[in-house]
């Protein structure tokens, strides 16, 4: 059964707007075997593996499945062809049942059972060791019972070829562990499966063989038996590249917000930061590295006083007055008052960080309007200081009158950093500030954090590139499933040492290595 | 990121336009407000077996036809215009609010009581200060409920105020069998006790509030801090929240103008105007005023437009009812026609239709 | 009392079908603020249907048609209401408050204008819809009670059942209720949004018209003199009043139609208070409304999307 190939890729390629996401991509996935697809965040695993799922159609390229070139335009398509795929975000109805949502929209059946069709759900739970209540509702499940529901209704649909992106990321290391032995049934049964992930251990610890992925490009693809973790990671992260962003030493650095035992959780109770302690200095950059998701934009948002806190403290000590105040459950605004220069350019832009349909000159009012005692709105400043944002960051932009929607990202984000900045803050965070941007533009971004470390401002720099983490930041910590599992040195520590740190979810874990 | 599946199953797709130039905006609603009258002739030639431009001109008629059509069509311009006002203020903020129907008949109904009972006892310059506040107030208690409800528990505001109107119209009905001796429902007109007459004419003083109400409401919305917070809020509460709003008091404060602004629509309505109260006082402005503020892109100076547009079309509509014997209904049902295609158009402004070139793709 | 449960039936039978139409609709996703302006052109339509059949058919009329020709032409009068509404919504996804509450505008001025043109000619017809069962009178008050209503009674006791039936026990049911809570689910399960959310929701506008018709026909007996409006806005707030299920509408259009007709029924209270008592089914709804908000359940949510329009490409 071994060795025969299920699904061939030869020179797939997909662009978005002029940017390779795949670039003449080879692979290929056996029958009953597992394949680990490995890569940064953005390095194309996704697209690549949506393109097989139907929900993009490859720009140039064969698919082939069991040695026939196929034409797959649409999830149906790839139903046909055995082929399912399990998001990272659930397609799933919150107030059906599981059997409910596992049949939703199949048409082939004779008649409309759910008793009957109930029945089939448990067979496959059993078959492959599930634990499943076919009547449970979507929205009193657990995120784990949630992804049981979407693999069920991938195999209920008779896949063989199952394709999971990053099924590990919102579960607990049981429901991994619980996972992993369905997943090697399934092996076992015959089907292929191929799984998206950032986490060495797991790759190591599942799969039969490894697909690297970076930059959109396939650098290799070896059998897990034969290889370690280091090998993988330097495979995956590739050789540091130079990128000449200066960084000068900090200038007396003093502790600016001191983090103690953050603990924040979600709604439904999961746990979104845990224990997180750092602390910001002044004249310093901190880059936050981690997976996307790992519980970075919460850990700003708590700061900003937008996000819950459950326990912890999070002490400034202002420059000014030599007060050390605390910042937890206080709204944005009463931060404010306490006269804490706190600026944020969160990872929303157009959602959070600014309103689309405004203009310029209203999107600097944001932040500014309230100044004053007259009931009147002041434009006179905010629109000095949209020209003057517009001068010295040189936004591309027909006036300042223009709804800051229909400039580029880059320029968008330029308009809001320049906001922000202008408000000389003394913590500044940023997350994902480049993200989007041309090189041009990610240069302009890297300078302006220089200068506001240089201003002796405590710049927190939240990052996915891990090259341009090492080459900004004085310090970096990593933050794995919402802790932090290490804080290194930005000019000693290596790529390598940081993209193991990422893949731990716990500190002690981290240490352990 | 659709498309792309979008392209091999479909033949055309849609994208969202870059916003056009104001020419072009103004042609494709022109074009629209064009159809749609043609569409209403094509009813009424139906209707009436007459020949269109006969109707055409009967409607011209209604609505300039003398002296006192002109005034009586500013009039209702006025009023019309100052509930889409005060709605506008809560639909910027994505707030339902479908009760300016009932808060204007609690802010009238306020009005007739004070003047029936308080006019002729109290010098008239405070009689009209009473006036003003309760029908502030009235409309503002009518509005300002099921905003804290909202703001509390995020109860649906649409029926919540929908509701309110008919707890409003039942109000007035009971008012009426409770304090008219004759039992016919029917209040007589006390002018004696209505707002003041201003240079000779009815309706001047109504014409020149509202105008005033209309720079106000513009004033308020462009250039005030309260103003721009109502924007925000309407655009996007994550950002409201990001820069310290509180949205809660956002929401209860901004519904209280706009009750406040319906309370003086009722004070214009029955002090102003009618100087008595029916159930059917409002006239379905209420509903209408929604159409008219949404129409207008919640802007006040177009809203002017917008008011004169419906306006017209209901006027002239009654005249042709009453030149063609038809009832008077027909402008309600013209206007339904007209706002059909008004709301359509707006498609047009912000889709372009793509035909795909996927045949080539599917090879 | 036994007069007055008969009433509330009669009135309450209308409510049901405007809540049943309307729930139909709003498991599809859209919000039909303009279910008044249907029931008005339903039962406007019904009505001319049934004056031009009586007119042409004069003497040699037969029953089953005087009652077939108007529910068909309501039917279909509601359904292209529902239309439009779609047209607007769907295709040219213009907003469904704004597009609703025109054809509430729409509808409303239809019926009043057949109203003023036609007046209270409606009674001809209304003895084929009241026609009960002949023994109806021979079993007291259990024939009164359950046993004396006109056909559109039963009929929509039948729709509500069957429509219960087909949303919770059917695969198209199914389908529908997923459009409504999670149309890009759906959409991704391969169901076709848009021609779910148009048939949908001409059906439920349909069944709604129903509504106009039996309050004209049955609970008015053909005098036909003011606008039914109030009766579609209530309509609207019983969906939510029983939480999106045809099958709690029959009861609880049962209670909206006591409360509707209680001021008429109440003794001992003056001419005055009688109107205050008119304002019943509007402060229990506003009652219910805060409550149901408070307790915030979620089985007895609105259907998740409601109120949104699904673009595909903007997901």
């Amino acid at each position: 059964m071994a060795n025969k190939v299920a699904i061939e890729l030869k020179n797939v390629t997909k662009a978005f707007g002029g940017k390779f996401a795949n670039h003449n991509v080879n692979m290929t996935v056996n029958r009953g075997e597992i394949l680990s697809i490995l890569g940064e965040n953005g390095s194309g695993k996704t697209t690549l593996m949506n393109m097989i799922a139907g929900i993009y159609f490859p720009d140039s390229g064969q698919i082939f499945i069991d040695g026939q070139e196929v034409v797959i335009r649409s999830p149906k398509d790839a139903f046909d062809h055995k082929i399912g795929m399990i998001h990272q975000h659930f397609k799933l109805v919150d107030v059906f049942s599981a059997t409910e949502n596992i049949i939703l929209g199949l048409r082939d059946e004779k008649k409309y059972n759910l008793k009957e069709a109930a029945e089939k759900v448990l067979a496959i739970s059993h078959q492959y060791g599930f634990d499943i209540d076919p009547n449970k509702k979507i929205h009193e499940m657990s995120v784990s019972e949630k992804q049981t529901v979407e693999i069920i209704k991938v195999l209920y649909r008779g896949a063989d070829i199952l394709i999971l992106d990053e099924p590990t990321a919102v579960l607990t290391p049981q429901e991994t562990q619980k996972l992993f032995a369905v997943l090697r049934r399934m092996r076992e049964s015959g089907k292929s499966i191929i799984i998206i992930t950032h986490k060495l251990h797991e790759v190591m610890a599942l799969s039969d063989r490894v697909a690297v992925l970076r930059k959109g490009e396939s650098v290799g693809t070896v059998i897990t038996a034969e290889t370690n973790e280091s090998e993988l990671t330097e495979l995956m992260v590739g050789q540091k590249v130079s990128l000449n962003i200066e960084r000068s030493e900090p200038q007396n650095p003093e502790d600016r917000l001191v983090v103690t035992g953050l603990n924040c959780t979600d709604r439904d109770g999961v746990k979104l930061l845990n224990n997180v302690s750092f602390t910001a200095r002044s004249g310093e950059i901190l880059g936050i590295a981690g997976i996307a998701g790992s519980g970075q934009r919460e850990l700003l948002e708590a700061i900003a006083g937008l996000q819950h806190v459950d326990q912890g403290e999070m002490i400034y000590n202002n420059p000014k007055t030599g007060a050390q105040d605390n910042l937890r459950d206080k709204t944005p605004l009463q931060i404010r008052e306490l006269g804490v220069r706190l600026s944020f350019v969160p990872e929303d832009r157009l959602g959070m960080g600014l309103v689309g349909n405004m203009d310029i000159v209203d999107n600097m009012m944001l932040r500014s309007y309230r100044r004053g005692k007259s009931i009147f709105l002041e434009r006179k400043a905010p629109k000095d200081l949209a020209l003057r944002i517009i001068e010295d960051l040189q936004v591309v932009t027909p006036s300042e009158a223009t709804p800051v929607r229909r400039l580029s990202g880059g320029n968008i984000q330029k308009v809001l950093v320049g906001r922000e900045i202008a408000a000389a803050p003394t913590v500044l965070m940023a997350a994902y500030p480049v993200r989007g941007l041309d090189i041009g533009a990610s240069y302009t971004i890297y300078n302006l954090l220089n200068e506001q470390k240089k201003k002796g401002v405590a710049v927190i720099f939240v990052g996915e590139d891990l090259d341009v983490l090492l080459e900004l930041c004085d310090r970096i910590m990593v933050i794995g499933s919402g802790s932090v599992t290490g804080i290194v040195d930005g000019r000693t520590a290596t790529k390598e040492q940081i993209g193991l740190l990422m893949t731990k979810t716990s500190k002690e874990e981290a240490d352990h290595q | 990121m659709k498309k792309e599946k979008k392209t091999h199953s479909a033949l055309f797709h849609l994208v969202k336009r870059a916003p056009l130039p104001w020419y072009w905006n103004l042609a494709v609603r022109a074009a629209a407000v064009i159809l749609a009258l043609l569409v209403s002739a094509i009813v009424i030639t139906l209707l009436t077996q007459k020949n269109p431009i006969e109707v055409y001109s009967s409607m011209l008629d209604g609505a300039f036809g003398t002296e006192l059509r002109i005034w009586s069509l500013l009039q209702n311009i006025a009023i019309l215009l100052c509930i889409s006002l005060a709605v506008t203020p809560a639909f910027m903020m994505r707030f339902w609010n479908c009760g300016a129907e009932g808060q204007v008949l609690v802010g009238g109904l306020a009005t007739v009581a004070v003047m029936m009972f308080l006019g002729g006892k109290i010098p008239t310059p405070l009689l009209l200060v009473v006036m003003i506040a309760a029908s502030v107030l009235a409309g503002i208690i009518w509005a300002v409920l099921p905003a804290i409800c909202k703001a509390l528990w995020n109860t649906n505001e649409t029926l919540f105020t929908l509701m309110m109107n008919y707890v409003a119209i039942q109000l007035v009905a009971f008012f009426l069998k409770l304090f008219v001796k004759s039992g016919s429902g029917i209040l007589t007109p006390m002018p004696e006790y209505g707002l003041p007459v201003i240079g000779g004419q009815a309706y001047l003083l109504n014409i020149l509030i509202v105008a005033i109400l209309t720079i106000l409401v513009y004033i308020y919305l462009k250039y005030t801090k309260q103003g721009y917070e109502i924007a925000v809020v309407g655009e996007s509460e994550n950002t409201a929240r990001y820069i310290g709003v509180n949205v809660k008091k956002v929401i209860i404060r901004t519904l209280l103008v706009s009750g406040a602004l319906c309370g003086i629509a009722g004070l214009l309505l029955v002090g102003g105007t009618n100087h008595t109260i029916s159930t059917t006082t409002a006239g379905g402005r209420g509903f209408t005023a929604i159409m008219v503020s949404w129409l207008a892109k919640f802007n006040p100076i177009y809203m002017v437009f917008t008011t004169f547009l419906i306006v017209f079309l209901q006027k002239g509509a009654q005249q042709i009812s009453t030149d063609f014997r038809l009832p008077s209904a027909i402008s309600d049902i013209i206007t339904g026609i007209i706002l059909f295609f008004i709301i359509g158009c707006e498609f047009f402004l912000q889709y372009k239709i793509l035909v795909s070139k996927s045949g080539k793709e599917a090879k | 009392m036994l007069a007055f449960l008969v009433s509330a039936i009669r009135l309450g039978m209308t409510f049901l079908f405007g809540s049943t139409g309307e729930t139909i609709t709003e498991k599809s996703g859209h919000l039909n603020l303009g279910i008044p302006g249907v029931m008005c052109v339903g039962a406007s339509c019904g009505c001319f249907a049934e004056y031009l059949y009586l007119s042409a058919a004069r003497k040699s009329v037969v029953p089953f048609l005087a009652v077939l020709i108007p529910i068909l032409a309501t039917v279909l009068g509601g359904a292209v209401m529902g239309l439009i509404y779609c047209f607007l919504t769907v295709t040219l996804r213009a907003n469904q408050n704004v597009t609703g509450l025109a054809l509430t505008t729409f509808g409303v001025g239809v019926s009043d204008f057949m109203i003023a043109k036609t007046g209270a000619i409606y009674s001809r017809g209304t003895r084929y819809f009241t026609a009960s069962l002949p023994f109806a009178d021979d079993l007291g008050w259990f024939g009164e009670l359950f046993l004396s209503h006109g056909i559109l009674i039963y009929l929509a006791i039948v729709i509500a059942l069957v429509s219960s039936f087909v949303l919770t026990k059917t695969r198209i049911g199914l389908n529908l209720r997923a459009v409504g809570e999670n149309p890009a689910t759906a959409d991704a399960a391969g169901i076709n949004v848009a021609r779910y959310r148009y048939v949908s929701t001409c059906i439920g506008c349909g069944i709604a018209g129903l509504g106009g018709l039996s309050f004209i026909m049955d609970y008015l007996h053909g005098n036909w003199e003011y606008c039914i409006d109030a009766i579609g806005w209530l309509a609207i707030a019983l969906v939510i009043f029983t939480v999106w299920k045809p099958n709690l509408g029959i009861v609880g259009s049962l209670v909206f139609g006591a409360l509707y007709i209680a001021s008429s029924f109440i003794t001992g209270v003056s001419f005055a208070s009688k109107e205050l008592f008119k304002m019943l089914p509007y402060v229990v709804t506003i009652v219910v409304l805060i409550f149901t908000s408070i307790r915030d359940k979620k089985e007895n949510q609105p259907p998740a999307h409601l109120g949104l329009n699904y673009f595909r490409e903007e997901r």
